[in-house]
């Protein structure tokens, strides 16, 4: 049982002057979501076929490449922004919430270049 | 990890029954009842109430049985018209003040337990410690640099008055944080809309002058952007106040000095 005065547990370590880059960013890149999404599904549609061919062709085409590229960064973003926040809410266990943290920032830049990777190859006509 | 199920000595059993004899008009109240002094488990008890013979409300109910069913039942209450917040509890699943909430809203038994997810002090008494705390942390009192009038108050206008008007309806009843299950698992450290209300309250007082020190204060990520805007707190609140857009509003004002 600690004797700390109610009040100065509260104060604890102070605030962090933080959180709104990441409570704005999170919805910005909502909303780029919402507008890269519509035009990725629309063009999915618009696609003659989903055969190997017609794919690459849309990939290669520089504004599609482009976009796709935009589309996987705001996702793996938004994602990592999503995520971290999740974990903050539920582990509270000191050592695995910054694991988990650092894991996730990880495999998010991980999967983000590794798709960037993938569309560059396809538009760059490697 | 955050826990899902209660701790083992929190687990609640079957209570007591005790049955009204020779009543017509009948309701049954389920309530929690813990003693730490017993060591045993929290129990829910149910009680019989003729509501020939008692008030239209929850904490009239609550009170009869005190006085004629069952003394050892404990429970806060004082004012029994909704401005002292002392009787909040959970009701039928949503907090909300004993004394304002009629019997007949419920349908079926009017299951009766303290205010989720905070210390039982005993029966329907939550530890609300560190939501005072919590309060006193967001130094609700008025802070300012200009010296005051030296022959009247510091005026305000009528549209200013307006502002704070709602968010200082608060009575600090706890319905609202305890509502909310952000509050739930990070009281600790997330203020929680009743805190962020007050908070707020101070914010748009056009009297204030420590705005800036205020949101810096407030500016963590747990302790205001904890909020998910789940907006339980405003479901919940008995006084139909919306400590959601006030969270909402405050962040507004943190984006708002940045551009």
């Amino acid at each position: 049982m600690s004797l700390r005065a109610p009040l100065g547990r509260v104060l604890g370590l102070g605030t962090a002057k933080d959180g709104t880059d990441h409570w704005w960013g999170q919805r910005v890149s909502g909303v780029a979501l919402v507008l890269l999404g519509l035009w990725f599904v629309a063009s999915l549609l618009a696609l003659p076929s989903l055969q190997h061919y017609d794919v690459v062709e849309f990939i290669g085409r520089p504004i599609n490449t482009v976009l796709l590229a935009l589309l996987s960064l705001t996702v793996a973003y938004h994602s990592y922004l999503g995520v971290q926040v999740v974990i903050e809410d539920y582990v509270h266990s000191h050592g695995l919430k910054i694991t988990s943290l650092v894991l996730s920032r990880f495999v998010h830049v991980f999967v983000a270049f590794l798709s960037i990777y993938a569309i560059l190859r396809i538009g760059l006509g490697a | 990890m955050a826990e899902f199920r209660l701790p083992k000595n929190s687990r609640i059993r079957k209570g007591k029954h005790f049955p009204a004899e020779g009543a017509t008009n009948v309701r049954r109240f389920a309530v929690y009842r813990y003693d730490p002094d017993s060591g045993e488990n929290p129990r829910v008890d149910t009680y019989e109430v003729d509501t020939d013979n008692c008030g239209p409300m929850v904490l009239d109910a609550l009170i009869k049985i005190k006085n004629e069913i069952d003394p050892t039942l404990t429970f806060r209450r004082s004012c029994r018209e909704g401005i002292c917040g002392s009787c909040a509890m959970n009701i039928d699943g949503g907090n909300t003040l004993a004394c304002t909430r009629s019997i007949d809203d419920t349908r079926g038994d009017v299951k009766i337990y303290p205010l989720p997810h905070m210390p039982v002090v005993k029966d329907l008494v939550p530890d609300l410690t560190n939501f005072y705390a919590q309060y006193a942390s967001i130094k609700p009192w008025l802070q300012t640099r200009t010296p005051p009038p030296p022959d009247r108050e510091r005026l305000q206008s009528k549209e200013d008055q307006e502002l704070i008007n709602e968010p200082s309806a608060c009575i600090l009843c706890a319905c609202c944080s305890t509502s909310c299950p952000s509050y739930w698992w990070n009281s600790d450290r997330y203020l929680g809309p009743a805190a962020l209300l007050a908070a707020y309250r101070w914010l748009v007082d056009t009297r204030d002058e420590a705005t800036g020190e205020r949101l810096d204060e407030l500016e963590d990520p747990f302790r205001l952007y904890r909020c998910h805007t789940i907006m339980n707190c405003t479901q919940a609140c008995p006084k139909d106040l919306n400590p959601a857009q006030a969270i909402a509003e405050t962040k507004k004002m943190l984006v708002a000095r940045r551009y």
